[in-house]
């Protein structure tokens, strides 16, 4: 019994070293920075960190008037400290996001506060400075910005926000862009899923059941693009679709389409989906093409000796059993489109643009990692949501995806 | 569509309730029994096939099957039973040619239209369906009312005995059972013929014969039409009323299986149904439907199959057990042999003896007597009766 469990003890050991490289590679490149991410989602002491006397002191303010006399003495006296370490852009920069205008106010206080340290009253030399210090708004945008652990920007993410006693109100019309951007993003995918499988099932059947040679070919032509470079694929996609491209050329000249009335096949929601299709078919193929491969052919004929028709036999023969390769490649090709960028990035125009894109320009352009990680933290919960209930349905275990 | 006329499928209950404690297969079966008109009649006339335009697997067919027969199509692999057995399903099309079934050509009929149960060697079940599902599908499509399904699934699993089997799947079965249920599924819908392509080639010996038994009581009973296919003499020999023995895609000899061993047509048949010593030689006189032929250094007196003529080379066939060794009587044939070799093989010694210059002529003697007091290397003499000694035309 011992013996055996030191020996046990000895293989667990030899194969948890085989696998170490590769467990510290996908710790160092995908777990860490995942995690490093959705911690950004929520926590942000960048605030808290630059301005501790000001928050305690706002700490002990009722937020139903104005702070005292003493409070607007210490937030002065920190704005101006930052200033000078050149720490204060940032800040106003957050406390911007939460209450517009504040951005401005903030340097242009800390700005005249150091060309003149008020005499008397703090508080009338800021509201001089600039009037927003009268507002309550200002000071509860400072707290709120204070805040280390924050739903912000998950409320955000879903275009709500919270108001001045902190109850969840839902953003101003004007603001509001991010959940039909997400209700878009996933129609955008389903429609991508469904394209994908009306053109796979067939493809994918006759991979499966033709003479080995002819399937051979055709398979060779399913992989010939997933081999081709993806900015290859999508840009001749562009050559293809765009207003003198191919298609419509051939549209034109064929007489079918007028001159003046090119289609706008591209730099949209057309381009978008037909370029995904294209990129994701694969995924669906695939998976389909290694289940129906499974299938006895003997399947359709006994179907047909018993008295089905064709269509009896594919619908109550055929289609149940290949449903394992059906609900992977559309798991693995809807979990794609969702998350897809570079695509809808390049083909995609200003209405096929997908969530991806704004989680994009809050990484690089607005540098609100925040924002941008809870929306990545909102499409992660989606993707596990979608394999909670697909185990529930078919069964991890039932999905094949090759073999 | 289901043809009402059909229903007649209906066990009588009291027969049912008299027999089941004893072998409820054999009283469901008399209940199906009431409806064997409706079994079919088959024609293979001319019927030619090739897959790729050159070589014809099949280069013309002709057999005529009666209805309620059990009709095995037996030969090696490759002979072209399988491609015979799809055509007549419909799964493949002849190049020339054409089947009949009652008088009418089915040359139009798509396979679901035949009205063909049919039997796969490796079963063929829907592994995603209950045993019930799989027996009520043909039924289901048929627009069959759901009691009346039930009622004939549940009669169709009482046939091949696995009652209480409706809810498993097929993978929960064993493979005899998959096969009964197969079997089951090819009948459940009363089709007019049954087609089987080595359905027991998967199983193995003893379940093979236990099935074979079954499957030939079932058939009797219900009536039905059966074209069954094997490359085993033996099941064919156990379950057919005839046998076509095939070769090269043509048929060699279609009869009953006593005919087929008494009788064989050609030195094919004589080889591959039964055991069979081959002498071969010329023909030096010939009697009537006697003759003489000269084999080696001997000349043997033998039965022609078909008229011979003086100079004709030929085959003579004469089963081992149709010699009789140190004969007491004397025999139309009898020559003086060397004991090369002797085999005990339970019920019987094969002894394998030298004859005419030819060292693989073997005799089967039973075993009641030992080995007869015979050793290898001893002189012995054997013979056998003319009519026993068939001389069949040579091939090739
Ligand atoms: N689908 C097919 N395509 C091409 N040749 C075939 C096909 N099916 C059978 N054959 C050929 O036809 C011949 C007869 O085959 P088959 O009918 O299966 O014989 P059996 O069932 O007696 O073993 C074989 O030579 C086989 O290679
Ligand atoms: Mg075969």
């Amino acid at each position: 019994m011992a013996i055996a469990l030191k020996r046990w003890n000895r293989q667990a050991l030899g194969a948890a070293l085989l696998v170490a490289p590769l467990a510290i590679f996908v710790a160092v490149t995908f777990v860490a920075p995942l995690a490093a991410m959705l911690v950004r989602s929520v926590y942000q002491p960048a605030v808290a960190e630059a301005l501790p006397e000001t928050l305690a002191a706002l700490a002990e303010w009722d937020g139903d008037s104005l702070p005292d006399e003493e409070t607007f003495r210490i937030a002065g006296a920190e704005f101006v400290a930052l200033d000078e370490r050149r720490a204060l852009g940032s800040v106003a920069t957050r406390v911007n996001r939460l209450q517009s205008g504040m951005r401005s106010t903030l340097l242009g206080t800390a700005r005249s506060l150091a060309a003149e340290t008020p005499a008397a009253s703090w508080r009338e030399a800021m509201i001089a400075a600039d009037a927003d210090w009268g507002a309550i708004e200002s000071w509860l945008a400072i707290r709120r910005a204070g805040e280390v652990i924050t739903p912000r920007y998950y409320l955000n993410a879903l275009d709500l926000d919270r108001g001045g006693a902190g109850e969840i109100v839902v953003q101003p019309e004007d603001r509001r862009i991010y959940v039909s951007l997400l209700l878009r993003t996933l129609l955008i995918s389903i429609a991508i899923t469904g394209i994908c499988l009306l053109l796979a099932y067939p493809l994918a059947w006759l991979l499966a059941h033709a003479r080995p040679r002819r399937a051979g070919l055709l398979l060779l032509l399913v992989l010939v693009p997933f081999w081709t470079s993806l900015l290859v694929r999508t840009t001749s996609w562009i050559v293809l679709l765009q207003n003198q491209g191919v298609i419509n050329d051939l549209l034109v000249t064929l007489g079918i389409v007028a001159e003046q009335q090119r289609l706008a096949l591209i730099y949209n929601m057309t381009g978008t989906i037909v370029a995904m299709v294209h990129v994701l078919l694969p995924f669906m193929i695939l998976p389909l093409y290694s289940i129906m491969r499974t299938i006895p052919e003997r399947h359709m004929q006994a179907a047909a000796s018993l008295g089905a028709s064709h269509w009896q036999a594919l619908r109550r023969v055929y289609w149940p059993q290949s449903l394992p390769g059906v609900a992977a490649g559309s798991l693995l090709v809807f979990i794609l489109s969702i998350g897809y960028y570079i695509t809808p990035a390049l083909v995609g125009g200003r209405t096929g643009q997908l969530i991806s894109s704004m989680i994009a320009y809050h990484m690089e352009q607005s540098l609100n990692w925040g924002l941008a990680a809870a929306l990545g933290g909102i499409l992660l919960l989606l993707v596990g949501t979608l394999f909670f209930i697909y185990d529930r349905l078919v069964g991890i275990d039932r999905m094949r995806l090759g073999g | 569509m289901w043809k009402s006329s059909r229903l007649g499928w209906r066990g009588n209950s009291s027969t049912s309730d008299r027999w089941s404690g004893v072998d409820g297969g054999a009283a469901a079966r008399s209940g199906m029994n009431q409806k064997k008109t409706t079994s079919a009649h088959i024609e293979f006339i001319d019927i030619a096939k090739t897959y790729d335009g050159g070589t014809m697997v099949l280069p013309g067919v002709n057999l005529a099957i009666g209805s309620g027969e059990f009709m095995t199509l037996l030969g090696p692999s490759g002979s072209g039973k399988t491609t015979c057995l799809m055509i007549l399903a419909g799964f493949e099309m002849p190049t020339s040619g054409e089947i009949r079934v009652n008088g009418e050509s089915v040359h139009k009929l798509p396979p679901r239209k035949r009205d063909m149960g049919m039997v796969f060697q490796n079963y063929a079940l829907f592994p995603h369906m209950t045993v019930g599902r799989n027996l009520s599908f043909p039924l289901e499509v048929r627009g069959m009312a759901p009691g009346e399904r039930a009622r004939r699934v549940g009669r169709a699993l009482e046939i091949v005995r696995l009652e209480g089997y409706g809810d498993r799947r097929p993978g929960q079965l064993s493979g005899g059972q998959q096969q009964r249920v197969a079997i089951a599924r090819a009948l459940v819908f009363e089709p007019g013929v049954v087609l089987m392509d080595e359905p027991l080639g998967a199983l193995d010996r003893r379940l093979r014969e236990e099935l074979q038994l079954e499957i030939r009581s079932i058939q009797r009973e219900l009536g039905v039409t059966m074209v069954y296919v094997t490359h085993d003499q033996q099941e064919a020999m156990t379950l057919s009323d005839r046998i076509a023995v095939f070769n090269e895609g043509r048929i060699q000899q279609a009869a009953a299986p006593e005919t087929l061993y008494e009788e064989p047509a050609t030195e094919f048949v004589a080889r591959f149904v039964g055991d069979n010593n081959l002498l071969r030689g010329t023909v030096r006189a010939v009697d009537g439907e006697l003759c003489s032929v000269a084999v080696g250094d001997g000349l043997v007196e033998a039965f022609m199959v078909e008229p011979l003529a003086v100079g004709d080379s030929t085959v003579l066939a004469i089963r081992p057990e149709r010699v009789a060794l140190s004969p007491s009587i004397e025999y139309s044939n009898s020559v003086a042999a060397g004991v090369e070799d002797m085999v005990f093989q339970g019920d019987h010694w094969r002894i394998r003896v030298s004859v005419f210059g030819e060292s693989d002529f073997f005799v089967k003697i039973p075993n009641f007597i030992g080995q007869g007091g015979i050793l290898p290397g001893d002189r012995v003499r054997i013979g056998w009766t003319t009519i026993d000694c068939r001389a069949l035309p040579a091939s090739g």
